[in-house]
């Protein structure tokens, strides 16, 4: 029984170049696959499409150029596996400029990968680009979000202090601005990072500039909350670069943090169903049910499930699989990608 | 004759020979023994018994010759005659005697003869007496039946008598007042006027009698409700009612509700001074407020309160509101209840009353009497106790409650049994109780008063403290109102709060205090009270409100100044180290706390203590990391650094670090130990960087490059470990100011390196984070505990620098050293 509870040890990939651009493919819903994107100011880019075998524990991998320029986000559309956006820095004459793009895969990149497989390393397939995100206006965008859920029609991208909805037409090869919405405030506010809800009919929209947290509504596209960092995770030794909730079982809480560690925490305290394992305790382990023992019958409270560290470098990225719920990726700045597993013992605890 | 002669001249020898002879003849020895000579047998022993003449003579005649036999002759003569001289003698003397005796004998005869007569006449005289008495006997026989009968009538006739003449006699009482005599006359007659009563006569008087004594009753009835009467007549009036006959239960009724009346216009007095005035209200807060903030320095001086704000006359302090209770209704409660017992128990149980259980039912109604009288009274006291808030004096309070307690006992004693001194004790302690927690808040209000004063210090000399312009060590060490002060001065007068708080708790248990031997006291009051709910709560309040100075975050976080937070720290520390325990030992001395139930163990509130003061010097590295970080990261994010010219001085803002974090290195040395280092190399200030990336980093790449496909991937990460040493940024610091610097240091420059990562550089930039990354290395490798750590995080720093520029073009080194020289 002990056996079994013991968790698979984490894959391991390395990329050549530094890395910061991590998704999930989020059409894809039976494969575990991710993408990244690569960071370099000498070489063509690339995308890695990482595709993980579970039963195997094996790592596939796919490599796209993304010849436009180094990646600093990366977006996989919702309804189109194919499809992609990408915030890249472009530099010509001295000058560095952020842009955004919608792309496509190139259609036979997997067979091609299949049959020739050392060749694809070599000579990598190139992206084929939609359509650019940019107009003349607005510039350096930060990053660009899919719908969640939606027809891959609509995507909004955060560029310096403008928040900007895209509708995508003619199969994405058309890109025209529907609304915007500006950060008002004194300085030069900067959007750094954004999320679009997936609930509410998906009107509803988050950013982040320093540690200034606002909710738009997207149907007005005002500020409806404001906020300032009032809760921290004290867990990490240095700054999070990223957070990221599990879909299908919101406390579960990844954070990815420049001390090279990510770490996954049981948030209950934000959890859409905080008592759905209240049930559960016999089932505990011996040592957590004396951990539990002190607290009574209060709610369980926030804590650290596991830190991994397999990381040398700052972590900027982690993602959950859109296949699998309990699996999910993480990128170091040095190109390595690691996937872990949430621990058996917690994800039993949960289902059953 | 000369034998005549010879007798006369040896008469004393001879006659005693003779007597010897005599005797020898009689067979007596001079002891008067019969002699036993063995010769005497001998029959010729001339001397002796068996002497046979015949043959002593023909012994004599053969044996002795002729002149022999002359000479015995002779002598045998002379021996004749001498016996027989002396034989007359004798005779003679024995004959004077014969005589005498003969006269006496015939004599006596005489006297006898006369004493039979006398004898004959006596018995004749008493035959004569006792014919005499038994004739008077029968002549006195029956006249005596008839005196006894006499007697019998007359004492009849007398009592008769007093049963007639008694109506008119209790009129006579009932005019001169003297009702016990009614009383008592009455009674005597009662039983038999009742056992004739069907006799007309006797009906009658007994009739008069009722009514007399009815009116008798009306006027007693009428005196005991008057009540004006002394203590002694209430009492003859209430003994007379009873032996009338009166209901006891509505007479103790009486008695109480006359003495309620009395007893409750006391406790209206009392009332009337604790009646809420208005202006009673704001003079009590005004007053709690300013001891509580004139407190530092002399904590005791809330006491002229009462002169320094007009306050109406009517509010007395407690000790003279508790005095005035005591004396008015405490006493009279007291009288009230001897008063009582001595009317209807006492006295009850000494008469027939006590069958009646009149001593059991009065003194159930004595008892809920008291009781309830008494119920209010601690009401009245409570209300006044609750309005004790001043923590000023507390010799005030706790004298009025000793008084209070004291007078309670004299009820205690009066009354055994009853729940009143045991409730009045209740009382006492909660005062005790609620006055420990007032004195917790004011300590928790004094400390947080205190540290408010500390942060207007610090702020104050602010622009000396930060403003030291010149970068170097020797800055800054003047700053006027140092840490050390502030803080051994914040430290002083908290432990002199507490001193003082300790001080006036422990009046409570004063040995002169009546109260302080009380269980509670001795036990619960010292270690839970004492001990726990104040003492222990401060030092645990210190720590928490300690810990929420790290806990404020976003709009909040910069309220709380970091030379607080080290100031702090320090104060916690110092506590860990050695004052909790110097308090708690202080406590545990003074209170002689029996701890009977657990209390907190010193080791507990250490690692409380030390939890804390690591928060908040962890938070403080926090703190003045992120600041220098701020700067840090504003440098690198606002500049082109792609087409910015060729470096030719150190950034300004690098020399605002180093001078920041010299002066931090100040601050924090004011209150911690230098700390340990490791030793430095001879050429600290002088290494270079190699713009390719140090020996990690390659490493790293090269572990990396190798293989895009899954892999070993333990024995790879395991290898990973092997040459990675990982830096922890926020990890919790040591208390000292190497670990401290460290750790500020470690906060600034990772900020450093991920600020350089999200840009892209042109040579000269690259150059530029070159000479800056330089100029750190010339002056932060002194405050660290091991210097390698800033070359690491510098190296990393110049390597990404490298790593994300368009033309890595890298400067001379001794152009760097050139440029960094001149500052």
């Amino acid at each position: 029984d002990a056996a079994q509870m013991e968790d698979d040890a984490p894959v391991i990939y390395g990329l050549e170049f530094q890395a910061r651009a991590l998704t999930a493919q989020a059409a894809e819903t039976d494969a575990v696959r991710f993408l990244v994107g690569t960071q370099s100011l000498k070489f063509d880019n690339q995308i890695h499409i990482i595709d993980f075998d579970d039963e195997n524990n094996i790592i596939n991998k796919n490599v796209l150029l993304h010849q436009a320029g180094e990646i600093w986000h990366i977006g996989a559309s919702p309804a189109d596996k194919a499809v992609l956006t990408t915030c890249y820095n472009k530099t010509s004459d001295s000058r560095v400029v952020s842009c955004a793009a919608v792309w496509r895969m190139p259609s036979d990149w997997e067979t091609g990968n299949h049959e020739s497989p050392d060749e694809s390393a070599h000579n990598p397939q190139t992206l084929e680009l939609l359509c650019h995100l940019d107009d003349s206006t607005h510039g350096n965008a930060a990053c660009v979000l899919w719908e969640p859920m939606g027809d891959g029609k609509r995507v909004i991208s955060l560029a310096d202090n403008h928040a900007l909805l895209w509708d995508l037409q003619e199969s994405s090869t058309q890109a025209a601005v529907s609304s915007t919405a500006t950060l008002e405030g004194k300085g030069q506010l900067k959007f750094t990072s954004g999320k679009w809800s997936p609930h509410h009919n998906c009107s509803q929209l988050a950013t982040a500039n320093d540690t200034a947290i606002r909710g738009w509504d997207l149907r007005t596209m005002r500020t409806v909350i404001f906020r300032t960092f009032s809760c921290c995770l004290n867990s990490h030794r240095s700054w999070v670069w990223s957070v990221r909730y599990n879909h299908s079982h919101d406390q579960l809480v990844l954070t990815a943090s420049s001390d090279s560690r990510l770490i996954l925490s049981n948030m209950v305290s934000i959890s859409s169903e905080p008592f759905g394992h209240l049930v559960d305790d016999e089932e505990l382990s011996e040592g957590e049910e004396l951990h539990q023992e002190d607290k009574g019958k209060e709610p369980l409270k926030d804590s650290v499930v596991s830190t991994y560290e397999e990381h040398e470098d700052s972590v900027y990225a982690a993602e959950w699989s859109s296949a699998d719920p309990w699996l999910f990726a993480s990128l170091s700045y040095d190109g390595r990608l690691v996937i872990n597993r949430v621990p058996r013992a917690l994800k039993y605890r949960i289902l059953l | 004759m000369d034998e005549g002669s010879v007798p006369v001249a040896e008469d004393p020898a001879r006659r005693r020979r003779v007597h010897g002879m005599l005797k020898l003849y009689y067979g007596l020895n001079e002891e008067g023994k019969a002699p036993e000579q063995p010769e005497s047998l001998d029959p010729c022993d001339i001397n002796g018994p068996h002497f046979d003449p015949e043959l002593y003579l023909n012994k004599l005649r053969r044996e002795c010759s002729l002149t022999e036999l002359m000479d015995q002759e002779t002598c045998m003569v002379r021996q004749i005659r001498s016996l027989d001289s002396d034989m007359q003698t004798l005779v003679y003397e024995n004959y004077n005697k014969f005589i005498s005796a003969t006269d006496t004998i015939r004599k006596m005869k005489n006297d006898f003869k006369k004493m039979e007569d006398e004898m004959d006449c006596l018995s004749a005289n008493m035959a004569a007496i006792t014919e005499f008495s038994a004739r008077i006997s029968g002549t006195l026989q029956d006249q005596h039946a008839q005196i006894t009968k006499l007697s019998g009538v007359h004492t009849l006739l007398r009592k008769l008598q007093f049963l007639f003449e008694l109506p008119a006699r209790l009129n006579k009482c009932l005019e001169l007042q003297a009702y016990a005599q009614a009383v008592n006359t009455h009674r005597r007659a009662r039983c038999v006027l009742q056992q004739y009563s069907h006799l007309p006569s006797f009906k009658g008087i007994q009739d008069d009698c009722h009514a007399i004594m009815d009116k008798l009753a009306q006027e007693l009835r009428q005196k005991f409700r008057d009540g004006g009467s002394s203590a002694k007549d209430l009492s003859e009036c209430v003994e007379l009612l009873l032996q009338l006959d009166e209901p006891a239960e509505e007479l103790c009724d009486k008695f109480l509700s006359h003495a309620r009346s009395r007893l409750e216009s006391d406790l209206q007095g009392l009332e009337a001074e604790i009646k809420p005035y208005p202006s009673t209200a704001t003079k009590d807060a005004s007053a709690h407020g300013s001891s509580s903030a004139t407190a530092p320095g002399s904590p005791s001086d809330g006491s002229p309160k009462s002169s320094s704000l007009p306050s109406p006359a009517s509010n007395t302090d407690i000790l003279e509101f508790i005095d005035r209770g005591c004396n008015e209704f405490v006493s009279s409660l007291c009288l009230v209840i001897t008063s009582y017992q001595e009317l209807f128990i006492n006295h009850a149980q000494k008469g027939e009353l006590a069958s009646k259980n009149i001593p059991q039912m009065a003194n159930g109604k004595l008892h809920a009497f008291v009781d309830d009288l008494a119920a209010r009274y601690f009401m009245l006291v409570e209300r006044r106790i609750q309005e004790e808030k001043g923590v000023g004096d507390n010799s005030l309070l706790v004298r009025a409650l000793d008084r209070f307690h004291r007078r309670l006992q004299a009820v205690a004693k009066l009354l055994p049994g009853s729940a009143v001194p045991n409730k009045g004790t209740e009382i006492v302690i909660r005062a005790a109780t609620e006055r420990v927690k007032q004195y917790l808040s004011a300590l928790q209000s004094f400390y947080m008063d205190s540290l408010t004063d500390v942060r207007q210090a610090l702020a104050t000399p602010r622009l000396s403290v930060a403003g030291t312009s010149v970068a170097g060590p020797a800055s800054g060490r003047d700053a006027p109102t140092s840490l050390p002060e502030l803080l051994s001065s914040l430290s002083a007068s908290i432990l002199n709060q507490i001193k003082s708080v300790l001080a006036s708790v422990h009046l409570f248990t004063a040995k002169d205090i009546t109260f302080s031997n009380k269980p509670y006291f001795k036990g619960e009051f010292c270690s839970q009270g004492v001990r726990e709910s104040l003492v222990v709560s401060f030092i645990k309040f210190v720590c928490q409100s300690s810990r929420q100075f790290c806990e404020t975050a976003g709009d909040k976080g910069g309220s709380t100044p970091p030379a607080l937070l080290l100031l702090l720290s320090r104060l916690c520390l110092d506590y860990e180290t050695s004052t909790i325990s110097y308090i708690l030992t202080l406590t545990d001395e003074q209170f002689l706390v029996q701890h009977h139930s657990p209390v907190t163990p010193v080791t507990t509130l250490c690692a409380e203590a030390r939890e804390a003061a690591q928060k908040l010097l962890n938070h403080y590295v926090k703190v003045q990391g992120l600041i220098i970080s701020q700067m840090l990261r504003k440098s690198v994010e606002t500049r082109d650094w792609v087409n910015t010219i060729e470096p030719r001085n150190v950034r300004a803002v690098m020399k605002r670090v180093v001078e920041d974090t010299t002066s931090i290195d100040v601050q924090v040395g004011l209150l911690y130990e230098e700390g340990v280092r490791k030793a430095h190399s001879s050429d600290s200030s002088k290494r270079t960087f190699s713009v390719y990336s140090s020996s990690r980093q390659q490493a790293r790449y090269a572990a990396s490059y190798t293989p895009s496909a899954p892999m070993d991937t333990n024995l790879l990460s395991n290898i990973h470990k092997l040459f990675s040493e990982r830096i922890d940024i926020f990890s919790s610091v040591e208390f000292n100011k190497v670990s401290v610097m460290t750790g500020i240091i470690k906060i600034s420059l990772k900020t450093f390196l991920e600020c350089v990562r999200l840009r892209t550089f042109g040579r000269y930039g690259l150059q530029q984070i070159q000479v800056d990354c330089h100029y750190l290395q010339m002056y932060l490798w002194r405050f660290v505990s091991d210097e390698n750590l800033v070359h690491f995080l510098l190296d990393e720093i110049v390597g990404s620098a490298a790593h994300r520029c368009l033309d890595p073009a890298p400067m001379e080194q001794s152009v760097i050293e050139v440029i960094c020289e001149r500052g």
